[in-house]
This record gives structure tokens, sequence and C-alpha cells, in this order.
């Protein structure tokens, strides 16, 4: 694997400026929107808030919240999807492809359209449970067979789980659709028109995953070497692989009840900061988290702007922005058993 | 000899079965409803032996609809029918490789901006415009060196599902009491299907369907592989240019009547396999009557069993569908 970055020094640089540029995209999104708002103000309304001042309150309510969101989504999901391609040694892994989002999605809309919209407390652990029941089942699919889990056959599986749960979800929709209007956006993902406050119970898992999968690292790197290698170095693969498995759902699940189904993030910033840091995967966390949360941040600014004064849901734009790598991946070519 | 004969007589006998069958599910379809008509007064209604009563329940409102549901199944049978042998993979279908999603997107962006001014009738050319320029963007993108079936498939999954965020980011800026009928009718629904609208969906069925018989030759060919079929004299690059034409002509026009229904054109060639393996004349035929079945099976259990409710049958299909796609999976689990 090419990577540019070869020693310490140059990933730490690199990694703030990365870090820098993640606080200008978040001053221009707290500053760009319906109406433009000047940076000097931006800081005013942290550091001086001024009560009377509409703009501050724009900027306080629903600005700050809408860039938590994309923070948290870009972030949670980029994170998933390098720990994916590296639990299923799949270069074409991610929540989104392997139907982890449509579950959640299903069990969400589903909840609503029985008993209501619930709170957010309740929305995570559903988004959960929706996640991990894909997941299971693509996992356990693909994994019949001699040759146990290809990717071919995982990419399959997540087609048809993904389709299984959109027809459902579908069916749901159709019945009830009164819910449409307010679930509509977990379709296509989206950040805006939440409360900060739903989100924050958010927070503590994704530290917890974000952590969890950072300790694991190292095991992580040695898996990659092979399972049999592993296990031959003493490493409980098992253990590693549940423990990879948890975070997953939690990122990916919290992901979507944050922001609905995204798609793409998860697959394409783990390839971005393997370009970086190549597959060490202790480096590797730390750039998926910093560039996937830069990268939904964009993608929502972008999504904001540009036809104005309306705006593109993120899902889409994500999905614009990650079909073409998607393509490219699979163009480049990867191991696939013949 | 004799063994022969009885594979043949079985095959028959099978057949006869599928046409037992799609005559009772026809007549179930003309029966039920919010409604409910006797058999016995079905039969009499049609030869004219009854008062005409039943004119309207039977003739205006059940009658249109259950033969476009034949006539849309059968056509996604045959599309998926051919794609299988053509790109040489039993997991391919106009939905999963995207061609579905093109047709889709072509026919709402027809009818979100061009459809006040050009009429209805130019929908299924904007669906099937749309389906074509999809199936092409495939082609063109899996090429490397001749195109490889997996390479196919996949990049038909990645492009379906940007195609999927388009026309969602259609129906999101349409008004919400568009988005409602948008939705369900991506769902894929035949709800409501007039005379009308049979009559403009019949000239795809009457040219394209025939001309897919006309190519059942080629089709046994291909699918013996491609240099055998090429040794054979057969012209690979031709036949399998025109054969998708006919593909994506069936499913374009399909979906410009009866939305996004998938999994059809997975599940009802595999089915009528399991009923024939002879040459791809038979095939075709019994691809046809399995995917018109199927379809009418889904509206019929759709529009009765929820009752007031009237449900897309598409989402029966894929409930039905997606679990068969991953019995393939299973069958097929030590080629891939």
């Amino acid at each position: 694997m090419k990577h540019i970055l070869r020693n310490k020094k140059d990933k730490f640089n690199i990694l703030l400026i990365l870090i820098s540029l993640l606080f200008i995209v978040i001053i221009l999104s707290l500053a760009i929107g319906q109406n433009f708002i000047s940076v000097r103000t931006v800081f005013e309304a942290f550091f001086d808030y001024d009560q009377d001042s509409t703009r501050h309150l724009i900027i306080r309510t629903t600005r700050v919240s809408r860039t938590v969101i994309a923070l948290i989504a870009g972030s949670g999901l980029a994170v998933a999807g390098a720990l994916m391609q590296a639990l299923t040694s799949n270069p074409l892994a991610a929540p989104g492809i392997f139907g982890l989002n449509s579950g959640a999605v299903f069990i969400l809309v589903g909840f609503a359209a029985i008993f209501g919209t619930p709170s957010m407390s309740i929305n995570i652990w559903l988004a959960f449970i929706g996640a991990l029941l894909a997941g299971l089942l693509v996992y356990f699919i693909a994994s019949i067979g001699k040759r146990g889990l290809s990717p071919l056959k995982m990419i399959l599986a997540g087609a048809a789980v993904t389709a299984f749960f959109h027809s459902f979800t579908q069916g749901l929709l159709v019945i009830n659709q009164e819910s449409l209007e307010s679930v509509l956006f977990w379709l296509s993902g989206s950040t805006a028109g939440r409360d900060l406050k739903m989100i924050l119970p958010l927070l503590p898992f994704i530290l917890f995953a974000v952590v969890l999968s950072l300790i694991l690292a190292k095991d992580i790197n040695i898996l990659l070497i092979g399972e049999d290698m592993a296990s031959g170095l003493g490493q409980k693969t098992l253990v590693i692989k549940i423990l990879l498995g948890l975070s997953i759902v939690i990122l990916a699940g919290s992901s979507v009840a944050a922001a609905g189904a995204i798609s793409f993030i998860g697959l394409i910033v783990p390839h971005i900061g393997r370009f970086f840091v190549g597959n060490n995967y202790y480096w590797l966390i730390i750039y998926t988290f910093i560039i996937g949360a830069l990268l939904l941040l964009l993608a929502d600014l972008i999504a904001r702007i540009i036809i104005m004064p309306q705006e593109i849901p993120i899902g889409v734009m994500t999905a614009f922005m990650g079909a073409p790598f998607f393509v490219y991946i699979v163009r480049r070519g990867f191991k696939v058993h013949d | 000899m004799i063994d022969k004969l009885k594979s043949v007589n079985k095959e028959t006998l099978n057949l006869l079965g599928l046409i037992v069958l799609l005559l009772i599910i026809f007549i179930l379809s003309l029966s039920f409803g919010s409604s409910f008509i006797s058999p016995l007064d079905v039969f009499k209604h049609f030869f004219k032996l009854g008062q005409s009563q039943y004119n309207f329940t039977i003739n205006t409102l059940r009658l249109p609809r259950t033969l476009m549901a034949f006539l849309v199944g059968a056509a996604l049978s045959v599309s998926g029918l051919i794609l299988q042998v053509n790109i040489k993979n039993p997991l391919a279908s106009p939905d999963i490789i995207g061609i579905t999603g093109g047709a889709s997107a072509g026919a709402i962006i027809y009818l979100s901006f061009f459809s006040s001014r050009l009429g209805i009738s130019g929908l299924p050319f904007a669906a099937i415009l749309g389906a074509a320029l999809i199936s092409l963007l495939i082609y063109i993108l899996a090429w490397q060196k001749g195109v490889s079936s997996i390479r196919l498939v996949l990049i038909g999954i990645g492009i379906a599902a940007a195609i999927d965020a388009l026309v969602t980011m259609i129906i999101v800026f349409s008004p919400i009491s568009t988005t409602v009928q948008s939705y369900v009718w991506l769902t894929g629904s035949i709800y409501g299907t007039n005379w009308d609208e049979l009559f403009q969906f019949l000239p795809w069925i009457f040219i394209f369907i025939p001309l897919s018989f006309t190519f059942h030759k080629s089709l046994n060919l291909l699918s013996l592989g491609d240099k055998i079929a090429a040794s054979l004299g057969l012209n690979i690059q031709i036949n399998r240019l025109l054969l998708m034409i006919i593909s994506v002509a069936l499913a374009g026009s399909s979906v410009a009547y009866a939305g996004g229904i998938s999994f059809i054109g997975l599940i009802a060639p595999h089915m009528a396999r399991k009923i024939t393996n002879r040459s791809y004349f038979h095939l075709i035929f019994i691809s046809a009557i399995t995917g018109g079945i199927l379809l009418m099976g889904a509206d019929l259990i759709a529009r009765t069993v929820f009752l007031p409710l009237d449900l897309p049958a598409g989402i029966f299909v894929s409930g039905i569908g997606a679990p068969f796609f991953i019995y393939l999976l299973y069958k097929n689990r030590n080629n891939f």
C-alpha cells in the first residue's frame, strides 16, 4: 500500500493542518446559509452574546446544531467504514453498502409509524438495533459457502438486505402517509431542522466507540496480517472481532439516528486516510475521524448554497460525490476470488 | 428415448399447471376487491350470461389493472432473462444493476418538468431513454479490455445508489402532495390503471416480446459461452447489443407504466428454469408467464389483504424477491 506520510512527525503535522482546516470549515458552516453572517458576528455570538440579535440567535440555534450533526455523522460513519474494511478485509465495505443504514432507517420508521415519533434517547437504541440486525444478516449470509466471507458475496448480500429493508420501509410509509413528511429526512439524510439538545445524548456513545476502536488499533493491525497469523500470535481473534462489530454498530447507528441514511462517506474517507498514513490503524482511525467530519461538513456547506434558497439533502450530495469513487475502486480492481 | 419422452411429458404437465395457475389467479383478481364477486359470476359476466351489473367493477376497474399486472410482469421477466444471459450472471436483473433506476429517474424528471407541456404519452420514451443512458454508462464504466460480469454488477450497484439519490432529490423538491404520489409510483404500483394506459403499453409488448423470440437462437448460443458461440458463427458484439436494446426497452416501458417494481426480472427467470431447461424459445415463453403470474398475484395480495388500503404491489414483490435473491446467493455460494 502506497502512502505519502512516512514518519511520525509528518503524520502529526498534516494532522494539525487537517484540524485547522476543520476549524475553518466549522466557522464557515456557522457563517454561511440562507443569510450570510460575518465571521466576526459568529465569534461575537459565542463570546459576546447579544440576546436581541436575531443573527446571534440563528447561529446559536440552527447553525450550531446542524454543524454538530454533520461533525458527528461524518466522523462516525467514516470511522465505522474504516473498521468495517478491516473487519471484512474488503475495500468496498461501508455502512451504507452493507445495509446498516437501511436497517436502522427501517426500525426508526417502523417505530415512528406505530408509536409516533420517539425521543432521541429512544431513537439511538432503535438505530443500534436496526444497524445490528442488518449487519448480522449480511455477515451471516456472506459467510456461508466454502470460501467464507468473500468481498463480492458481501456486497451482493448487502444489496439484497438493503432492498429488503427498503421495501418494508416503503410499505410502512405508504400505509402511514402522514408520517412520511416527518421521516423523509431519514431516507435521504439531512442535517437540518433538529435541536442540539436532541443530539447531545449521542455524544457519549460516539466517544466510547471511537476510544474503543483506538484501543483496538494495535489488534486491528495484527488482524490485517491475516486471521491465522493473528491467532498464531496469541490474539483472541473472536473477541477483537466482536468488539469491532460493537463499535461499528454504535458508530453507524448513532450517525443514522443523528442525520439519517448518508451513503458513501464511510466508503470514501478511509481510502483518503490510507492515502496519507497507510494501513496503520492507530493513525488511520484518527485521520478518518477528522477527514470524515471535514468532508461531510464541506458537503453540507455545498448542499446549502448550491441551489439557494433551497438545499440539497446531504445524503444526495454524498452519493454524487461517492459514486464515482466507488466506480474508481471497482475499476482499480481488488482481490476477488476467481 | 423413453427418458426424453418422460421429461417432455413432465414439462408439459408443468406448463399445463402453470397455465391453470395463471387462469385461477386471473379469475381471483377479478373477483376479489373491495366488493366480492364470486368466480362463477365472473365467468357468467364474460359469457354474457348474467346481467351487466359488474360492468363497472370488472370492465373498468379490475380487468385493465389485472392485464397490466400480467403484461408488466411478463415484460420485466423477459428483460431479466435476456440480461442474465447477456452478461452471464445469474444474479443480474434490471433493478439491481441500475437499469430500472435509470428509467425511474427519466420518468420522474419527465413527470416533474415536461409532462405539463408535452403530455403523458411521452413518459415511456423518457423512461426508456433514462434506462438506455444508464445502461450505456454502466457498460462504459465497466469496460476494461472487455466487460467482466462481476465488475458490471458491482458498478451497477454503485450507479444504482447514485441514481437513487438523484430520484430522492427530485422527490424532496416536489411539493408534499406529489411526494406521496411519486413515492407510491416509485415503489411500483399499478393502482388505477385504465384502458388508455393499457393500450399505450401494448405496442411495446407487441414489438419487443416477439422480437425477443426471434433472438432465441442467439440466446441459446450465448449461453454456451462466448468462445463456442463465436466458433458456431455468431456475431457476438452485434447480438449482445441488440439483446441489450430489447432488454432495456422492455424494462424501461414497464417502469413507465408501473413504477420501479423490483426483483421480478431476477426471480421469474429462475423459476422458469426450474420448469424447463430446454431451448430459450421455451424459456422466454415460460418466463413471461411466470413473471405475469408473480406480479398479478402480488398485486392481488397488495390490494386485498389490507383492505381498505391499496398497497403498491412492488412491496410484496420485494418481500418475496429479496429472500429469493439471498437463496440464489446461497446456491451460488461457492462460485464467488
